[in-house]
Parts: structure tokens; sequence; C-alpha cells
């Protein structure tokens, strides 16, 4: 989504991004960047808080109109809560390693088979 | 629990890199990255003025029998909005919440209140989807230019890009 922000700048359209992967957003260098610090799937706020979710809304709009400079961040005046979801998200550690190299593993059969069979999607 | 003496938000950078690394994936993804003063366009007018065109990385429901969205971009009717989103090919955290609502990703009804309340000019009459490319020159040479030519075909002069 970044390479699109980068393209319709490029071509004249302002844009803001409002995203909960932050590193990801800021390395591909933006031009406005509404950082909302949540687990991913719900940057515009949380499910059915609608209150929440205008205070986002009306964050990026502000943003929109008011950034001056290129890699302007700003930080959503939010937070999700419960900060557990920070360590569990994609998880690696000593109790999951051999699992996660066996699904890594069946995934590649699967797809090699797939393969063989002409059932591979080229995507 | 936040521990002030760690970056408090989650690198995704890092975290995919170990967990895939994890399932056997040697050469880790490649990130976009630049180090330039990224393009920037200054609003060419009041933002009450303006038209807004929304884009999201999730794709109206599949008919039945498909599994994946195709990989193309598109645009669709706000009106009336959406109530499901396909969301289920892309990443992010199913364990910790879910996408029932659109709202909280595609915020069309949130962007109407600001049209009724005079802060935003209008909303285009469409929204635009484009789809998770693992190659990004794929995103830059066909989706990137496609939703410039959809946003230009709409008039839209400013663009809200969430990705989920």
């Amino acid at each position: 989504m970044s390479l699109v922000a980068r393209h319709l700048e490029a071509n004249g359209i302002p844009t803001v991004i409002v995203g909960s992967a932050r590193d990801i957003v800021e390395q591909a260098g933006v031009a406005r960047f509404l950082f909302v610090d949540f687990p991913l799937g719900n940057p515009m706020g949380k499910p059915y808080e609608v209150a929440q979710q205008r205070t986002i809304t009306a964050a990026a709009l502000d943003l929109l109109e008011r950034a001056w400079v290129p890699r302007t961040t700003v930080q959503a005046d939010v937070t999700w809560g419960d900060d557990s979801w920070r360590a569990v998200y994609m998880r690696v550690d000593d109790g999951n390693r051999a699992a996660l190299a066996a699904a890594g593993e069946a995934r590649r059969n699967e797809q090699a088979a797939a393969k063989v069979d002409g059932r591979a999607r080229n995507d | 629990m936040i521990d002030p003496a760690y970056r408090s938000f989650v690198s995704y950078i890092d975290k995919s890199r170990e967990f895939y690394g994890a399932h056997g994936y040697e050469r880790p993804y490649q990130w976009a990255y630049h180090a330039d003063t990224p393009p920037f366009a200054p609003l060419p007018g009041l933002l009450a003025t303006l038209r807004l065109g929304v884009v999201t990385t999730t794709f109206p429901p599949l008919p039945s029998g498909q599994e994946r969205p195709p990989k193309q971009a598109y645009a669709a009717p706000v009106d009336p909005p959406p109530t499901a989103m396909f969301t289920e090919d892309l990443s992010w955290d199913k364990d910790a919440t879910h996408t029932d609502d659109p709202e909280s990703f595609l915020p069309l009804a949130r962007l109407g209140e600001q049209v009724a309340a005079g802060r935003l000019g209008s909303l285009s009459p469409r929204f635009y989807g484009v789809p998770t490319e693992y190659s990004q020159r794929r995103t830059l040479t066909v989706d990137a230019p496609a939703i410039l030519d959809l946003l230009r075909e709409d008039g839209v002069d400013v663009a809200l890009l969430v990705p989920l």
C-alpha cells in the first residue's frame, strides 16, 4: 500500500495512510502516515466502537490537511487496552519451534505436489 | 504489558522474518525501502471542497466456490456500504480481533459523517481495492497505475489508504 501511496503522490494526488505496521510503512517512505498502535486488522478503530472510529477518521483528515513535509507520522490518540497481542502474534519460541518447522515442511510438500498436478496458481 | 526498556511498537519486519524463518524459509522477504524524500503532493484546496477516495487491501465477499480474490485492482460502489469484506487471505491478528465490522478498516459511514458535517467536500461514489502482492514490481507497474486510473475516472482529489 505504501508503494501505491508513493505512486499517487508522484502523480499529484495527496494521500494519507492509516495503518498499524509502523516499521513497514515508515521504511517504505510515505508522505503522511497515521499510526494506530493496534493489532493488525482494525486500523480505523475497534469493531463497532463508533466513537473511536470517529476519532481516527478525524485524525486522518487533520493529518491530510496539516502535514507540510513528507514522512510525517502522527500516532493516533487511541489505545487497544490489553497489550498481550504484542508478544503473542507470530510468536516463535522453544514451545512451538518444532511445530512451525513441520508446518513449513508440510506446506512446501503440498506446493510441490500441486505443481506436479498442474494445480498451482500463478499468483 | 509495555516495558519502556524495549521498543513499544511491534516490528512486523522482525516478526515475519523470524516467523517464516522458523518455518524453514531461508531467504527473508525484502520489504520496500526508500531513503529518499518521498513524493509529496500538497492539497489542491480546502478539504471541505475536495473529493476523497478510500483504498483498501480487502475484497468484496467471494462468489461461492472461489477461495481467493483475483489479483486485480477494483472499484466498487460506496452506497450502500458493504456489510462484509473478505479478509481471510490477508495477514492480520486473527487471535486478537476480527474484521466483522467493515468500518474498522473501510470507514465509509464515518467519512459520510465528515461530509455531512462539512469537514470533507465529498466521498467518491466508489471505493477502491488493491491486491496484496509478493512482487513489488507488480505493485509498481500494474496495481498502482490501475488505482491511479480508477481515482482519476471518479475525479478523486485526495486518497485515504488503509492497509489491513
